[in-house]
């Protein structure tokens, strides 16, 4: 029998907020543990939550780019458990009114486009981390109050494949959003999943297990591949899933049982009393809706449309807000589209993988590239120069045409001097030369490499090739 | 003179013409809590090294604030930046807020002096100072009997001469309650009017500190100060406060007092019905009109307060788990060293009621029991409104009983629940209300007459208690100790 995975996301997205959502610690990252803090985001006895304002703004962001409806009536609650990382004995989350519902997220794998419902998204404060020692554990509480948005879609997901896509494309937005960085490796973008298997076509549900500390992109698909795998064995030798909670191993490419339903907490929600139900107006959704940055979809649609871009470049370059600025910043200063796009996929991508470097923090400008077309355009350095040049200002910053002055690397088009090489690169290959003649005439592209490296990429290619041509067919 | 039994307006004005120094006043109380707090055991922690300090800075500064120089006695439950605060509960030993609440910080500002910290019900959970974690505190006017609670030490310094004034805190009755027992004047405000900050938190939605004195007078000169929106309460209201030392003195003719029939019924002991029924000829005396009238809900009140109020305790109080500060007890592992610091640091009043409460939010019985009290807590809230639409106040005995005996109800909770029965409404309707005293049982001891308003009228409940006040002697007469 052929099975499906039936498939539900429970997404945890750290804010990007200066102050927490409580309290107006800063959330930085990477301090000293237990620095900061205060009274408020370390329960201590009489203090008070104080809704910060920010966070509630970037919620409705959230909400608005995933088409959900934003409530105009929504309440904190608390949810009560005990653990050392969480101060209060409970955790200020949202559960009956939270504050977006209802929306959704287009995702497209293998050209098969499918709507993944989003059933809710809502406000809640992080927890600290407990740091386990040898024979003792520590508690950190800096991460403690630092606001998150839980995104929670529907069961709509039915492959581990869709399921990284719609987590890559969740970043991209939230990342355009300027809401949250994105980084599962971090932690500041987690993912649970929810799965169960049912036989192809059929409508009920089967038993699911919600799977937990899916900390990549990667380990989503390879996490839920195991899992779904391991249920459709259960259930094909005859035994049935458990519904239960169970970890991801990455280093063991395993989920193994965490808890049983049996054992699932009774969180005891209620409404928080600290807290005044959240009135959101009509016009500050407005407001917000009014300054929302151009999101990655429609993006991909305008470059496609108006800069007569192959649906492949465009999906690239507006996986990254900043790339698809830098690409447009590229165009305006009179950059050929699709020559600025090619550059950029291949160049500049693998050069920003290669230093691990964001396009935000290198020295090369849409100018400098802009500048290089140019310089290759008017015929002034080859193609493969420009990109010995482009490499260049990628790490220098300098200005290419310096570069080019500097390093020699005029093209040269001089044809006295380009005949010399011509000749002597036929004088040294005769074996090629009489091949060619029996008619062999690929090895043309041969003689222009021999030519190109004995001018060390300054060859003027077209030169040599017309050169070349005609020494091999006079003789 | 005793400097002592001075009012706060009494003194402040003694100061203000600089025939007495803040020090002769500090001294003369601590002087009377050194006689007197062996029998009645109000206080916690006396201030007296950090009083004498204030003393020298508030000396060096404006002497223009409106409580300058005054020694005032603050409920053990209000955090105190570098005092310990308690809570009356072995589980918060040797805790020192960093912080100031906020009701005291404004009392700071005005130049207050902390005299010292004072007994409670552990976290304010009771209605006889017995469940204080430390000692029972006693009722000045009889050492038998209780002081009441939870405010009970902020109630009993302030009767007994140990305090010119003290704050305390009312989740059911917690200011009122004493108030009358003690023969002071006690006063809840309206439900966000005061600032929660700094307030260990009992039940976060019916918690409000209130000003406990001996006159009302003065309950109107604290509530000018401690009043107000705070940026760090979201649920205190951004409402205007009026002066209230003004706006007591005006008359109260024409006044509507409503007399609710549900409040005088089969308990009500006869002779508190009877000083309560001579008041209110009192306020008619001054032009007040009373009528009948009814609140129909009443009879569900105790039963409502008390799913709400231990739901919201049970998590305000999850944080004291010995993770970070306070009481720790060894433990085999983590969940044996929360269960033991739990056990051994919380007394059986609020482990009671951190079980109620557990219970009460538990899947499968949140439906019946805490939604269905919120529910009801509307209506009540209904019942008052309605009320308001046809009169200005609502008197009420504060109390069914004078104080009863240390020992009588401790061992039956239901019993002592119910001595609440006519103040807990007012905490779930949100309302303000205060309790003035308005006569003596045959044994001695004061009964309280309490006036009901509607939401932030704390003005109207002040001037006609003000105006009763005025007509009365009860509020001068002191204990016998």
């Amino acid at each position: 029998m052929k099975y499906e995975a039936v498939i539900g996301l429970e997404i945890h997205a750290q804010l990007l907020t200066d102050t927490k959502i409580f309290c107006g610690c800063s959330t930085s990252f990477g301090r000293e543990p237990n620095t900061q803090t205060c009274p408020v985001c370390i329960g201590m006895p009489g203090v008070l939550p104080v809704l910060n304002r920010k966070a509630v703004e970037f919620a409705i962001m959230a909400g608005l780019a995933m088409n959900c409806k934003i409530a105009p009536y929504s309440r904190f609650a608390r949810k009560n458990y005990f653990y050392p990382d969480l101060p209060k004995g409970y955790q200020i989350s949202q559960y009956e009114l939270p504050i977006c519902q209802q929306g959704y997220l287009d995702i497209e794998v293998d050209g098969v486009r499918r709507r993944v419902g989003i059933t809710r998204i809502h406000m809640e404060e992080d927890a600290g981390k407990n740091i386990h020692e040898k024979d003792s554990s520590l508690v950190d509480l800096n991460r403690a109050g630092v606001p998150l948005l839980e995104i929670v879609t529907e069961p709509d997901i039915r492959t581990p494949r869709e399921a990284a896509v719609f987590m890559r494309k969740l970043r991209t937005i939230l990342r355009y959003l300027g809401i949250c960085d994105g980084n599962m490796e971090q932690g500041s973008l987690r993912c649970d999943a929810n799965v169960s298997v049912r036989p192809e076509g059929s409508e009920g549900f089967g038993t699911k297990t919600e799977i937990k500390n899916i900390n990549s992109f990667r380990f989503v698909e390879k996490a839920l591949e195991y899992e779904i795998n391991r249920q459709i064995k259960l259930i094909s030798q005859g035994e049935s899933v458990v519904q239960e909670t169970r970890l991801w191993d990455s280093s063991a490419g395993k989920t193994y049982s965490m808890r049983s339903k049996e054992e699932a907490h009774d969180y005891r929600y209620f409404p928080e009393p600290d807290l005044v139900p959240l009135e959101i107006p009509r016009e500050w959704v407005d407001e917000i809706k009014g300054r929302l940055p151009e999101l990655p979809d429609e993006k991909k649609t305008r470059f496609i449309k108006e800069y007569s871009l192959p649906e492949y470049d465009a999906e690239v370059l507006t996986e990254e807000r900043t790339v698809a600025e830098w690409f447009e910043e590229a165009v305006r200063l009179g950059g050929n589209p699709k020559k600025v796009s090619n550059w950029m996929m291949t160049e500049l991508l693998r050069l920003l993988n290669e230093h691990e470097k964001e396009i935000t923090d290198i020295p090369l400008t849409p100018s400098h590239l802009v500048k290089i077309l140019d310089l290759i355009e008017k015929g002034t350095i080859s193609g493969t120069i420009g990109k010995k040049v482009f490499s260049e200002v990628f790490l220098t910053g300098k200005d290419p045409e310096v570069v080019v002055k500097e390093k020699g690397l005029l093209q040269i088009t001089d044809t006295s001097e380009l005949e010399k090489m011509v000749d002597e690169v036929l004088k040294n290959n005769s074996k090629e030369v009489e091949r060619y003649k029996k008619g062999e005439t690929k090895l043309l592209g041969f003689f222009v490499g021999q030519v190109m490296k004995a001018s060390r990429g300054k060859a003027n290619p077209k030169i040599v090739n017309e050169l070349l041509k005609q020494k091999l067919s006079e003789s | 003179m005793q400097l002592h039994w001075l009012e706060l307006t009494e003194a402040s004005e003694l100061l203000r013409k600089k025939e007495i120094t803040p020090t002769d006043l500090l001294s003369a109380l601590l002087k009377r809590i050194e006689e007197t707090d062996r029998k009645v055991r109000a206080y916690v922690t006396v201030t007296e090294e950090y009083a004498y300090r204030r003393i020298e800075e508030i000396e060096q500064s404006d002497s223009s604030g409106i409580l300058w120089g005054l020694p005032i006695a603050v409920k053990d439950n209000i955090c105190t930046k570098g005092i310990k605060t308690t809570c009356s509960s072995k589980i918060l030993e040797g805790f020192i807020p960093p912080y100031e609440s906020t009701a005291t910080e404004r009392m700071l500002r005005e130049g207050y002096v902390l005299v010292g910290k004072t007994n409670l019900d552990e976290f304010a959970m009771g209605s006889s100072t017995e469940n204080s974690g430390f000692f029972v505190t006693s009722n000045p006017w009889n050492l038998d009997r209780v002081p009441g609670g939870s405010s009970g030490g902020s109630a009993a310094a302030v009767a007994s001469g140990m305090a010119l004034a003290a704050i305390g805190s009312d989740t059911g009755g917690s200011i009122r309650q004493p108030a009358a027992f003690c023969g002071v004047v006690g006063l809840k405000p309206t439900y966000g009017r005061v600032s929660r900050f700094g307030l260990v938190a009992f039940a976060s939605s019916l918690d409000q500190i209130g000003p406990i004195t001996r006159s009302v007078r003065d309950a109107a000169l604290l509530m000018n100060v401690i009043s107000g929106h705070d940026p760090h309460d979201s649920t205190s209201a951004a409402v205007e406060v009026p002066d209230f030392t003004e706006t007591i003195k005006r008359s109260i003719k024409g006044l509507k007092i409503g007399v609710p029939r549900e409040y005088f019924v089969e308990g009500l002991n006869p002779e508190v019905e009877g000083a309560v029924r001579e008041a209110i000829k009192v306020l008619q005396g001054l032009g007040a009109e009373a009528v009948d009238i009814s609140l129909p809900h009443t009879s569900y009140a105790v039963a409502t307060y008390y799913i709400l109020a231990t739901s919201e305790a049970s998590s305000n109080l999850a944080r004291y788990d010995g993770v970070k500060y306070g009481f720790r007890a060894k433990g085999s592992s983590l969940i044996d060293m929360y269960m033991e610091t739990r056990a051994q640091g919380f007394g059986q009043e609020v482990k009671r009621r951190i079980m109620l409460g557990t219970y009460a939010l538990s899947a499968g019985y949140y439906e019946a029991y805490y939604r269905k009290a919120q529910q009801v807590r509307t209506l009540i809230k209904m019942d008052f409104e309605r009320a308001f639409e046809d009169v200005d106040i609502i008197v009420t005995p504060t109390t069914p009983t004078p104080a009863f005996s240390i020992g009588e109800k401790i061992s039956d909770p239901l019993q002592m629940y119910l001595n609440d029965i006519f103040t807990i409404s007012v905490n779930l309707a949100g309302v303000p209300a205060i309790s003035v005293p308005c006569g003596f049982s045959s044994e001695g001891l004061p009964i309280g007459l309490q006036i009901i308003g509607r939401h932030f009228d704390e003005e109207t409940v002040l001037r006609a208690a003000y105006n009763y006040e005025q007509q009365t002697e009860w509020h001068k007469r002191r204990p016998p100790l």
